[in-house]
């Protein structure tokens, strides 16, 4: 028996290195390929790094523990108001990183105090509590204007960008850093951190310990697991994470207000998690860029139909809600799973 | 899986080895070969092409009505460069739709200024929406004329955003005019303010109280996108306003008439100009059964202002060349006051791209703007304030009364400023001018 | 006086409103339990489809017979295609899946109606009464409002309880393999329920429409709302649905006017977890041990 545990922690260790050695390579394509692309592209980059952290944390929470949360919305909402809180001067009190810290350290904190009352519930109950809550956060928003800005929101002033970041960034690519670069940088950094620290925590006992929760609750419960502690602490780490990516959200959109969270943001997070596969960090990764391309993709094909300028922004929405639906009945595993299926079906006949 | 993932990190980890060896061949110290910024002050600019854009909202709940704006400034657009453009240069105008959601305003801006590669951007609508970007574009150097609010926000501080500029009177004008016309004709009116939870509300009422402080007997605020303002109505009739002055969007003009007889309330109503279009919100109120709201003018005998002379102006000189744009070029559907607005700042555009001269650039228009001569003729009704020093729009308007669609004037035009600048009778006949005979602005470059 | 009157009576007819749409969560949920928060755009949808009628010349009535039939289509066409796959399984791929038709039905209907606001006429007057000084604010339509819902409800209470129709659903749902043993034909019943409930929710978005305006968007909200007010009453119970939509109907129409618009929303979630978290059987409930 005392061997077990050692052997646990050497392959945890393994899987650390792995995941490491994966995120360091990331690291790499994030840099040649924001040093290649358009300004532009760059922004898109950041918002698919923005919607892959929050989409991260989420598939985390419904994919391994079975709980399902339609108001991340909300939560990106609490980290961009912190973020944008510290940030109405050119001098701020914190730099970047530790606006960041504490944006997610905030969301944590009202996470918990969520998650505490979401691990009562389950189901299309805990799906309606937090419908509701994404619809009741923005109002907060509105009714204390002086503080928050109101309906116009709070403008994001950007701090000047360090100039050891510039320096490295320079060192290795020869290219000056732009501001809209700079954000993507952040948001892809926080990216990689963020699904590094997810992934160890699946594979690691406390990610057995959600499975097991979602798995069969009764059979947890005897095998010794703390039921709603397991449930509060996977509700409290993918707070954090949308609240980074409300953070990151701020950064790059340079302005927060209530219409930017409105029950819309919490459902495309949905989509991207469904889309992806429930459960997989890089299926959320998949959905975020999905959401981030496809809609220009969309708007493209109906203004080639024909299509009105309006109804060809619908095509986008209609095309994600259709395949989510798809996926649900069809493919459940989603993206991700369904290619890991078929990867492992073709290689048992072969 | 597992050996999957370790064949992947294995390949990778060469992969990143090689990549990181390559990428640091460029290290070097960054002052050394650091480019300077400069050369692109000619964005968007080709010998036979001006590429602006904008954004507005085409969907959601400010499109109708604002959805129009832009229809109306691409068919002026088209009639100028029908004619062969501006020394020469097409002007293309790009639209993107941010469906008055400031986190899609900023992007789709990304896209206007980044990937479209516009000179300038021209009429962006909404204050919310617009407030996000209006750093950004300052701080790219893009020329951001005109915008479609009337915020006191893009004209104040010329220091701060140098390349804004206003283009309607500001919301605060506006409330002062509105105030003093109310104290000099109305002095026992117990006041009532509904007003728009915004710089919309903000500003006017500011203006307002300067005059009738005194006489505000309740103020309730709406939250757009809230339809339900029966509550907001309801405070106002308990407090026993019998004049409201009403700084709202147009559907909110509907609710708020809707919501009003639905209670019984029968005000006076003073509409600010914003959301006082007598045909729009005819075309809200106008299914409404037992003619309880008449559709033909649910909207006779409200008080409103105007800076503009509107669709049902059918005999001012302005109207006829809008009319006369919007049938040779206009898309479907009738030409309206939205429309006119767009084309009357489409009108203002061209005469600053021609004041630019010949070789426009970013910097060059904004100069040009900065020199605007006020006797310029021009749709408005009041002359610009343009100079280094202020960036605000049309210097006032005047008060009308709603009679059939088209407004009766009341007052005559009174420009002011923002502050405790005084109201005068504006004596610049701008309100009388009438455009060239081409219908295409006459303006010399400047400097 | 005034205003605690008018804002209690734009509560009431508010709150009749939330009821009907709590009714047709309800209806669903005994049948299938699923809580179907597709339900808001579906009755957006057959409300654009009697605007579409009336639009048309032809009269407010046929509008409404015929919005209300496209409700009883379309719900039992959900049932058929898109929900039965997944009844009786995973509780979270059902939510999904009404979540996903949500977002596809809003996208149609922008994609066909536009998405600018239209006004939706009403049948009734839109004038408040007036008794000696005191305003009430309850329109012809409003009583009309009232009326429809507690007729739709004493008729859903007569089909549950009086028809053998009414006790081969309520079978089909209480236990279905018992029921299918009897004879009853359980995916008959099942569909037969999401169909009345679709109608019932067309029926409240006819009613919040009648008099306003509308917009692909115009129900969301609703969708929270009726929510609550379902889980107020039980989720279980169509009684229980009626009383907690018009007390969140009242509750909500004085927080709007004596605290502020904004925070409505806030307000309902702040009611629902007490609920939930209080007495999760809903207010009616006799013991709280129902796990929700």
């Amino acid at each position: 028996m005392p061997a077990l545990p050692a052997r646990l922690s050497r392959v945890s260790e393994s899987t650390l290195l792995r995941h490491l050695v994966l995120a360091l390579a990331g690291m790499v394509v994030i840099v040649l390929v924001l040093e290649s692309t358009s300004a532009f592209r760059n922004g898109q980059l950041t918002a698919m790094a923005y919607l892959g952290i929050a989409a991260g944390g989420l598939t985390v929470l419904t994919g391994l523990n079975g709980q399902l949360s339609l108001g991340h919305g909300a939560f990106m909402a609490i980290g961009a108001y912190t973020t944008a809180l510290f940030l109405q001067d050119t001098e701020p009190a914190l730099p970047v990183v530790g606006v960041l810290v504490v944006a997610t350290l905030v969301t944590l904190l009202v996470g918990a105090v969520v998650g505490v009352a979401a691990a009562r519930l389950h189901g299309p109950y805990l799906a309606g509590a937090t419908l509701a809550l994404a619809v009741a956060v923005p109002g907060i928003a509105v009714y204390f204007t002086d503080t928050l800005g109101g309906e116009q929101g709070l403008n994001v002033l950007l701090p000047e960008i360090p100039d050891w970041f510039a320096d490295a960034v320079f060192f290795l690519t020869a290219n000056d850093m732009t501001t809209t670069r700079y954000v993507a940088y952040i948001g892809w950094i926080a990216l990689v951190l963020t699904f590094v620290l997810l992934a160890n925590l699946s594979r690691s006992r406390v990610g057995r310990t959600w499975r097991a929760v979602r798995d069969d609750e009764v059979a947890a419960e005897i095998a010794g697991i703390n039921l709603a502690r397991a449930r509060v602490l996977a509700f409290v780490v993918s707070t954090a994470c949308a609240g980074l990516a409300g953070g990151v959200m701020a950064l790059a959109v340079r302005i927060t207000a209530p219409s930017g969270f409105m029950l819309t943001l919490s459902l495309t997070l949905l989509t991207a998690v469904v889309l992806g596969g429930l459960g997989s960090l890089l299926g959320a990764l998949i959905g975020a860029a999905l959401l981030t391309f496809l809609p220009q993709v969309a708007t493209g094909f109906g203004a080639d139909l024909g299509l009105s300028d309006v109804q060809s922004a619908e095509l986008a929405p209609l095309a994600y809600g259709l395949v989510m639906m798809l996926v649900i009945l069809l493919a459940p595993a989603g993206i991700v799973g369904s290619v890991r299926g078929w990867w492992a079906r073709r290689g048992t006949s072969a | 899986m597992r050996r999957w993932t370790r064949k992947l990190t294995l390949v990778t980890g060469v992969v990143t080895a090689g990549a990181l060896v390559a990428a640091c061949g460029a290290g070097s110290s960054r002052e050394a070969s650091g480019g300077e910024a400069g050369g692109a002050s000619d964005v968007g600019i080709t010998e036979d092409t001006v590429t602006i854009g904008a954004h507005f909202p085409l969907t959601g709940v400010a499109a109708p009505g604002y959805s129009e704006i832009p229809t109306g400034m691409k068919a002026y657009f088209d009639y100028v460069n029908a004619q062969g453009g501006v020394d020469g240069r097409k002007i293309e105008f790009v639209v993107r739709d941010d469906g008055y959601n400031p986190t899609n305003t900023s992007q789709v801006t990304n896209e206007l200024v980044l990937k479209d590669e516009i000179f300038a951007m021209v009429g962006g609508l909404g204050t919310p929406t617009h407030a996000g970007v209006v750093d950004f574009l300052n701080s790219e150097k893009v020329p951001d004329l005109f915008v479609s609010s009337g915020s006191i926000q893009w004209g104040d501080e010329p220091d701060v955003k140098p390349y804004t500029f206003g283009w309607q009177p500001d919301y605060e004008s506006e409330g002062k005019i509105i105030g003093q016309y109310v104290a000099e004709n109305m002095p026992d009116a117990k006041v009532g303010l509904f007003l728009q939870d915004d710089d919309l509300g903000r500003d006017s009422e500011k203006g307002v109280r300067q005059f009738i402080d005194d006489q505000i007997v309740a103020v309730e605020r709406y939250t757009s996108g809230n339809t339900d303002v029966a509550p907001q109505i309801a405070g106002l009739q308990a407090k026993g306003a019998d004049l409201v002055l009403s700084f709202n969007t147009p559907s909110y003009t509907a609710l708020s008439q809707l919501v009003a007889m639905k209670l019984n309330y029968q005000p006076q109503w003073f509409y600010a100009n914003i959301g006082s279009d007598p045909t729009l919100v005819g075309s809200l109120l106008s299914k409404f059964s037992e003619g309880a709201v008449d559709g033909a003018s649910p909207l006779d005998g409200v008080l409103t202002t105007e800076y503009i002379a509107g669709v049902d102006s059918t005999e001012d000189p302005w109207v006829k060349l809008w009319q006369k744009v919007w049938d040779e070029h206009g898309e479907n559907g009738e030409l309206t006051n939205y429309r006119i607005y767009g084309m009357a700042k489409a009108y203002a555009f061209v005469q600053a791209l021609m004041a630019a001269g010949p070789d426009p650039t970013r910097d060059g228009i904004v100069e040009a703007v900065e020199q605007w001569d006020p006797a310029t003729p021009g749709p408005e009704l009041a002359p610009f304030r343009f100079t280094a020093d202020s960036h605000m729009g049309i210097a006032g308007m005047q008060v009308v009364e709603l009679k059939g669609g088209a407004g009766e004037p009341l007052t005559p035009v009174l420009t002011t400023d923002i502050g405790d600048a005084p109201i005068e009778e504006d004596t610049s006949g701008q309100a009388d001018d009438a455009p060239p005979a081409s219908g295409i602005p006459e303006v010399e470059p400047v400097g | 006086m005034q205003q605690f009157l008018t804002t209690a009576l734009t509560g009431l007819t508010l709150g009749m409103v939330y009821a009907a749409f709590a009714l047709a969560l309800v209806l669903i949920w005994r049948s299938t339990r699923i809580v179907n928060f597709a339900q808001a755009p579906m009755a957006m949808i057959t409300t654009y489809v009697a605007l579409v009628v009336i639009d048309a010349g032809y009269s407010y009535w046929i509008g409404f017979a015929v919005a209300l039939v496209a409700g009883l289509v379309l719900g039992a066409v959900v049932e058929r295609v898109v929900v039965r796959p997944v009844e009786g399984k995973s509780e979270i791929n059902a939510v999904i899946l009404t979540l996903g038709l949500f977002i596809v039905i809003h996208a149609l209907a922008a994609v066909i109606f536009g998405s600018r606001y239209r006004s939706f006429p009403a049948p009734f007057g839109l004038r408040g009464f007036q008794v000696g000084d005191l305003n009430l604010a309850i329109t012809g339509f409003g009583i009309f409002t009232i009326v429809a819902v507690l007729v739709v409800m004493a008729l859903l209470v007569a089909l549950f309880r009086l028809t053998d129709l009414g006790l081969m659903m309520r079978a089909s749902a209480f236990n279905a393999e018992v029921a299918r043993l009897l004879g009853v034909k359980v995916g008959r019943m099942l569909t037969l329920g999401w169909a009345l409930a679709a109608l019932v929710g067309s029926l409240a978005g006819l009613l919040i429409a009648g008099g306003s305006l509308v917009h692909p968007s115009y129900m969301d909200s609703v969708v929270v709302y009726g929510f609550v007010a379902a889980v107020l009453g039980g989720l279980d119970s169509p009684a229980g649905a009626v009383v907690g939509g018009l007390l969140l109907g009242v509750s909500l129409s004085f927080v709007s006017g004596y605290v502020g618009s904004e925070l409505v929303a806030l307000a309902a979630l702040v009611i629902l977890m007490l609920v939930l978290l209080l007495r999760p059987g809903g207010l009616f409930s006799h013991a709280a041990e129902r796990r929700v």
